[in-house]
Parts: structure tokens; C-alpha cells; sequence
């Protein structure tokens, strides 16, 4: 078993920098996405893997399960969903202005009309 | 025990939904309480900051639970100090926010504001690392809005370049912190240095490498060299208030490497032993260098401004890998003197551009109002580059002396004062083609066609930058007593058993039974 969450974990971590690297707001969006999957996991299996132990004590049982990564699973996963909705947000505001999805500079930043735009 | 110290955390906390909730559609109302609350978080924290003057470290246990498994937050004098250099700050940003009208630009500018004194609050004193990673999360979400205030292309791209680089650093941070459970099964930081230091000789690869992970993410938040690639278009191209207001943030960095790399893994632990000689010093020297030409290189003041907070951190970065206590000192000193010259500076930014086309490097005809802003720019340019009379070259006098025995002693003195060159003509080029040369040019021909439509800046926003510049003189003034303040600061820093003993110890429910026993 932990060869294979930590495989999952390896594989999810690459492909999701993998796509992180495209520099197109979609492919990175959905990147990130992989990425806190392999980090959920990750975190699931710092508390030692065990199949069907008791969570909270109990009587007559030896062996637990470690309760504490699964809360802080439960955090990362709502962070980390509302950071995926917020910035799929800004890039869908920021690819309707612009009118590309690059997540880099614009390649002439001189011609961009920043400065003009700010004025009161 | 009492309920004082988590006041930082609850009080924005509070006030930011009411501002949402009762307040959204009545500016003036919004801008009353915000003010009002920083006012108040001021008052807190200056009790606070009295408080822990005397050596005492509070506590603070969320739902009466004892350290190793409830969160706690504590108050040292470094968390304190923080806290009342964030308020502080926060009170001058908020006062030009009003008297430049950005909160106007957009929805929600204050309760967001709000957000982010909360995040970075907790973010000071919590005493539990994942709740670390909490309070940044809260912090960054906040100045996610913040940043992209006002709207604007350019602005949502440098947003959505800024917002996933820190989602980034945010996953780096969990795998971080879950191998650093992995390894101890805990993440109360007090809990996780004694645990830390029982780890035998032959078991130490998992803990470098959470040590290194964590380093890694501070080094992102605090903008090092390799990893600071999400500062320079971010600070530019956010609101200026804001900027000034992100100033703190990379400062939230620092505090967090000092904080866990005096604590959990201090310079003596075997395990982590060369961290700060062998990749921290090169890292800082590296970043003031590249901050410093930066600023030379800069075609844009905004940009010349974002490179120097990022020498600024570079400088900060120097004493701190020291790990001694002069260097600690050094660092502190320099942290605020760093936070106050960069928020001015980024103010000031923003009321150079309020009456210009561009920020660009070219003469353009004098501007309304330009006497004022170019003297405070000098100011704060003085303050900023390290010259004489200002913070700026006591924090780096205490830092050239701090590492006056290190082995790389000469390598950080020639970097140290070759940026400083570097910047002050960087500074120099920046004022001279903006302001000085202004005259040079011939005036538009036809009077009353563009220049005078725009109004002069409000009063309250010259007041703003007045009131930081102000306070970098006092910092000046009473140089004496700060240092002695951050002198005892550090001390407390490099002894932690206070601090293990204070959480540790202090009863609530769950205590260990041998306390309860006894």
C-alpha cells in the first residue's frame, strides 16, 4: 500500500507541475488542482497508513489510526477549493480583458496601458 | 489567562463582516469603523507589546485546551513588536487609502483590509505551525482582492500571476509541514522543538528535508533570490496603498524564518546545522545584489520600488543568517526600519503617478504639487538607500558590525556597501529625471489645457506619508532605545525555554497527567 499512495503522490505531483510549466491559465488552473490532490494524499499518509483501525479510543482495540491528518486534510481541501474558485475567477476576468490566457508578462510591457488606465 | 491576546485576531475578524454585512453600500460609515478598528488594534497592541516588555511571554489557549493538543497563540516580544508594526502601518496605508479615494475604485476595500490585518495578526502570534498555514491562507486570500482592487488588465494579469505563485507556496508549505508530522506527530511549535531535538544522529533525512521545505516557502513569502519572481510586477502593478500595505507581508516571511529557525530548528541542532551558512547567506547576499541592480535597471518607479523592497529583504536576510545575537538585533532593527521606508515609498509611488501620464523614466513638464512629493521622495529615497541621517544607515551600521567576525565577513561588507552605491544611484537617476529635470522642459504651450484639471492630492494622503516618514525619524532619533528593546528581543529569541516552558506547562484541559498528578 504505501508503494502505491506513493506513486499516486509522485505521479499527481509531476503531472500537475507538468502542467503548472504551460503557462496557460487553464492547463496551470487544473495543475494546481493536481497538485493539492497530491498534498491531500500526502498529508492522509503522514499519519501512518493503516487499513480499518480505530479513529478515537476504544475499548479492546490495539492499533489507531491517527485522527489529526485527516482534520488537516479537511482544511487544506476547503483552502484549497476556495483558492481554486477565486482564481479561476481573476484568470477568467484577466483572459476577457486581455483577450489571451498566458499567465506571463505581455511580451512588450511598454505598450501596455497601465499607467494611462490608473489615472483618478 | 486572559482574552487580550487573541483580541489582534478577533477584532478585524469581527468588524470585517460587519463592514460587509451593515455597511456595504455607505463608504463613509465603512471608513469610519476601519479606521476606528485600526485605532483600536494600535491601543491592543501597544498594551500588548508593554506587556511582554518585561520578559513575560503570554499565552493564549483557544477553548481552555493544553498546548501539545489545543492551538495556541503566544505573545512574546517579537510577536508584539510585529503586531504593533502591522497596526501601525495599517493606520497610514488606511488614512491614505481614504485620502486618495481608492477604497472608492471598488467594492469591499475596507472589509478586505480587514481580512488581511487578521491574517497577518494570527499569522504573529499563533504558536502552532499549521495554524501558520492557516493564517497565511487568510492573509493571501485577502490580498488576493486587494490586489486586484480597482480592476484593470494589466492589474488582473499581474493577479492572476501573483495568486498562483502563492497557491504554489501554499502546497509547498503542506507537504512541508505534513513530513514535519510524519516525522514528530506534532505541529505545536514549542512540542515540535523538543521533539526535534531528540531525533538521533542516524534519523535525520526527513526532518532536513521538512526544514528545507520550509524554508523554502518562507524564502517564497519573503521574496529570496531564486523565488522572487512573483514581487517585482505584483507590488507595481497593485494598488498603492495596498503595496504599501504588502509591505508588511514579506516581512511576515522573515518573522516566519526567525521565528521556526530560532525555535524549532536552532543553528546548534546537528540536523540543520549548515541551513544558514551554506544556503541562507549566499541566498541574502544574492538577493540584495540582484534588488540593488533592480533598482538601477528599473525603466518605471514602481518597478525601482519593488526591486528595492527586495534588497530591503536581501539586507534583512544578511544579519539573520548570521544567527548570532548582533545579527539578530541587526535584523530586527532593519525589519522595521524596512517596513516603514517601503510603505512610504510605495505611497509615494502612488501620488507621483496621480498626477502624471506614466511613471516611466522620461522628463515630462512640471506637475502641480511636485515641491511636496519630490521632498518627502527624497526623504524616504535617503531612508531607503541608507544614507546618513536616516534608520536606514544605523540598520546598517548594526549590520556590517554584527558581521564583523563572520567567516564571509569581507564577501557581505563589499556586497552591503557596493548595493548601497548601486541604489543610491539607482535613487538618484530616479529623482533627478522625475523632479529635478522637470523644469528643463518647456510647459505645454497652452495654459489650463491638461495640467491644472487635475486637483492636487488631498491633504490626508501627504499626511499619510508624513506620518511614516515621521516615524522612521523617530526610529532614528530614539535608535538607543529601540536597539536596546530589540537587543532584549533577541536575547529572548535565543533562549527559548521561556517560551518551551510557557506553553508547555501551562495548565488546561488535557494537561499531561504528571502536572495534574502532582
Amino acid at each position: 500500500m504505501e508503494v502505491l499512495v506513493a506513486s499516486a503522490v509522485g505521479i499527481l505531483t509531476s503531472a500537475g507541475f507538468y502542467l503548472v510549466l504551460r503557462l496557460r491559465t487553464f492547463p496551470v488552473i487544473l495543475g494546481m488542482s493536481l497538485l493539492t490532490y497530491a498534498v491531500n494524499v500526502f498529508l492522509f499518509a503522514s499519519g501512518q497508513l493503516t487499513v480499518g483501525s480505530a479513529p478515537i479510543l476504544r475499548d479492546g482495540v490495539a492499533a489507531y489510526a491517527d485522527p489529526l491528518p485527516q482534520a488537516l486534510v479537511l482544511t487544506a481541501i476547503v483552502i484549497s477549493f476556495g483558492m481554486t474558485a477565486v482564481v479561476v475567477m481573476i484568470a477568467l476576468g484577466s483572459y476577457l480583458g486581455a483577450d489571451d490566457d498566458f499567465v506571463d508578462d505581455l511580451a512588450n510591457p511598454a505598450d501596455a496601458p497601465s499607467d494611462a488606465e490608473e489615472r483618478p | 489567562m486572559t482574552h487580550w491576546l487573541i483580541a489582534p485576531v478577533v477584532l478585524p475578524a469581527m468588524l470585517a463582516p460587519f463592514i460587509v454585512l451593515a455597511a456595504r453600500f455607505h463608504i463613509g460609515i465603512q471608513r469610519v469603523f476601519s479606521v476606528a478598528g485600526v485605532a483600536a488594534l494600535i491601543a491592543i497592541a501597544i498594551a500588548l507589546a508593554w506587556q511582554t516588555g518585561d520578559g513575560t511571554i503570554l499565552l493564549y489557549q483557544l477553548g481552555d485546551w493544553a498546548a501539545p493538543f489545543g492551538i495556541v497563540l503566544v505573545g512574546d516580544r517579537l510577536a508584539t513588536l510585529m503586531v504593533l508594526l502591522t497596526a501601525v502601518l495599517a493606520l497610514f496605508v488606511l488614512l491614505y487609502a481614504i485620502g486618495s479615494k481608492w477604497d472608492e475604485r471598488g467594492r469591499h476595500f475596507h472589509a478586505l483590509f480587514q481580512f488581511q490585518l487578521m491574517g497577518i495578526m494570527g499569522a504573529f502570534l499563533t504558536g502552532d505551525a499549521f495554524n501558520l498555514f492557516v493564517f497565511f491562507e487568510v492573509m493571501l486570500i485577502a490580498s488576493y482582492g486587494l490586489m486586484i482592487h480597482g480592476g484593470g488588465n494589466v492589474r488582473l494579469r499581474a493577479g492572476v500571476q501573483y495568486v498562483l505563485y502563492n497557491l504554489l507556496a501554499s502546497t509547498l508549505f503542506l507537504f512541508a509541514l505534513g513530513s514535519l508530522y510524519a516525522e514528530t506527530g506534532t505541529l505545536n511549535m514549542a512540542d515540535l522543538a523538543q521533539r526535534v531535538a531528540l531525533i538521533g544522529e542516524g534519523g535525520t533525512a526527513g526532518i532536513r528535508v521538512a526544514a528545507v521545505l520550509l524554508l523554502l516557502v518562507f524564502a517564497i513569502k519573503a521574496a529570496l533570490v531564486p523565488l522572487h519572481f512573483w514581487l517585482p510586477s505584483s507590488y507595481a502593478e497593485a494598488p498603492g496603498p495596498v503595496a504599501a500595505f504588502f509591505a508588511i507581508m514579506t516581512k511576515v516571511g522573515a518573522y516566519a524564518i526567525i521565528r521556526v529557525y530560532t525555535l524549532i530548528f536552532p543553528p546548534e541542532l546537528d540536523a540543520t546545522a549548515n541551513l544558514f551558512d551554506v544556503w541562507l547567506m549566499p541566498v541574502a547576499l544574492l538577493t540584495l545584489a540582484l534588488g540593488m541592480f533592480g533598482v538601477l535597471a528599473a525603466r518605471k518607479l514602481d518597478r525601482l520600488v519593488a526591486f528595492a523592497v527586495i534588497g530591503s529583504m536581501g539586507m534583512v536576510m544578511i544579519p539573520v543568517a548570521l544567527f548570532t545575537h548582533a545579527g539578530l538585533t541587526a535584523a530586527l532593527y532593519y525589519i522595521v526600519h524596512s517596513t516603514l521606508v517601503g510603505g512610504a515609498l510605495f505611497l509615494l509611488v502612488d501620488l507621483v503617478r496621480y498626477s502624471r501620464p506614466h511613471l516611466h523614466f522620461t522628463t515630462t513638464g512640471p506637475v502641480a504639487g511636485t515641491a511636496l512629493v519630490s521632498g518627502l521622495f527624497f526623504v524616504a529615497a535617503i531612508g531607503m538607500v541608507g544614507l546618513p541621517p536616516l534608520s536606514g544607515f544605523l540598520g546598517k551600521l548594526l549590520i556590517l558590525d554584527a558581521a564583523r567576525d563572520h567567516g564571509l565577513a569581507t564577501v557581505i561588507w563589499a556586497v552591503v556597501l557596493g548595493t548601497s552605491l548601486i541604489s543610491l544611484v539607482g535613487f538618484a537617476r530616479a529623482g533627478s529625471t522625475l523632479f529635478w529635470k522637470a523644469h528643463s522642459v518647456t510647459p505645454p504651450e497652452e495654459e489650463g489645457d491638461e495640467a491644472p484639471k487635475v486637483p492636487l492630492p488631498s491633504r490626508l494622503t501627504f499626511v499619510a506619508v508624513g506620518g511614516l516618514l515621521a516615524l522612521l525619524l523617530a526610529h532614528t532619533v530614539f535608535a538607543g532605545f529601540a536597539y536596546d528593546y530589540l537587543s532584549a528581543t533577541a536575547d529572548q529569541l535565543l533562549a527559548p525555554d521561556a517560551y518551551l516552558s510557557t506553553v508547555l506547562e501551562t495548565e488546561g484541559k488535557l494537561s499531561t497527567p504528571t502536572a495534574k498528578d502532582h
